[in-house]
């Protein structure tokens, strides 16, 4: 399991390709990248504020989670925190097992609870001015699925 | 008792700070909360919907009732965002 929380960018491709590359049991790797996205056109940038010590082990406890409940070979959360313009990678998560069923759902776990349960919040810088981006009931709502 | 107060993103520009050590003898978080809104304004603006925050103890997401005995940091923050 490796849990990384940092301000640096990350090449997406070159995590994804060295990703269990060098396990023979693995069969099937899922991975997930999430991107600031602009949606009105004048997105300045994000700022990814985190509460440091509590995001490492919120993050570790979803990954155990997520490796007690599937049969997972590996798992990897990559999260970014900072200034961030649109089109930038924020996160990633990748997860490795001997089937695809696992990594799939063991994927959209750790998103789910990613969401809602590690301490972020985004805040967004546009020229009118900056908000706070809030929470979806949606997002509260997926857990339920789990 | 010490306690080491945070607060994060909207809760942290509302109250001005980002951290504080405080001496209190609240027995739970919502006897803090009480006790940190009847200090100025801007925590009584800050904690004025409860149902718009969530609380860390020691770095664990826990609720109102939750006892501060052995505690050392408590944390306030708007729901999270990640991912």
């Amino acid at each position: 399991m490796q849990i990384r929380v940092q301000s640096a960018p990350f090449d997406y491709g070159t995590e994804c390709a060295v990703f269990c590359a060098d396990r023979q049991d693995v069969g099937a790797v899922v991975t997930f990248c999430g991107i600031v996205r602009d949606d009105g056109g004048d997105l300045q940038h994000m700022e990814i504020e985190h509460y440091p010590g509590m995001t490492e082990r919120a993050l570790t406890k979803i990954a155990q989670q997520a490796q007690d409940r599937w049969e997972l070979l590996d798992c990897m959360i990559i999260h970014r925190f900072g200034p961030l313009e649109p089109g930038e990678r924020i996160m990633m998560v990748a997860t490795a097992s001997a089937h695809r069923a696992d990594a799939f759902a063991a994927a959209d776990f750790l998103m789910d609870y990613l969401k809602s349960r590690a301490p972020f919040w985004k805040k967004e810088n546009r020229p009118e001015g900056s908000g706070w981006v809030a929470a979806k009931d949606s997002d509260e709502a997926a857990l339920s699925r789990w | 008792m010490k306690l080491e107060i945070l607060y994060f993103a909207w809760v942290r520009e509302r109250i001005g700070q980002p951290r504080e050590t405080i001496e209190t003898d609240a027995p739970t978080v919502a006897a803090l909360v009480k006790e940190l809104s009847a200090r100025e304004e801007r925590y009584a603006l800050a904690f004025s919907d409860l149902s718009a925050l969530r609380v860390a103890v020691d770095q664990e997401l826990t609720d109102y009732d939750a006892t501060l005995s052995d505690a050392r940091e408590i944390a306030f923050f708007p729901p999270m965002t990640g991912g």
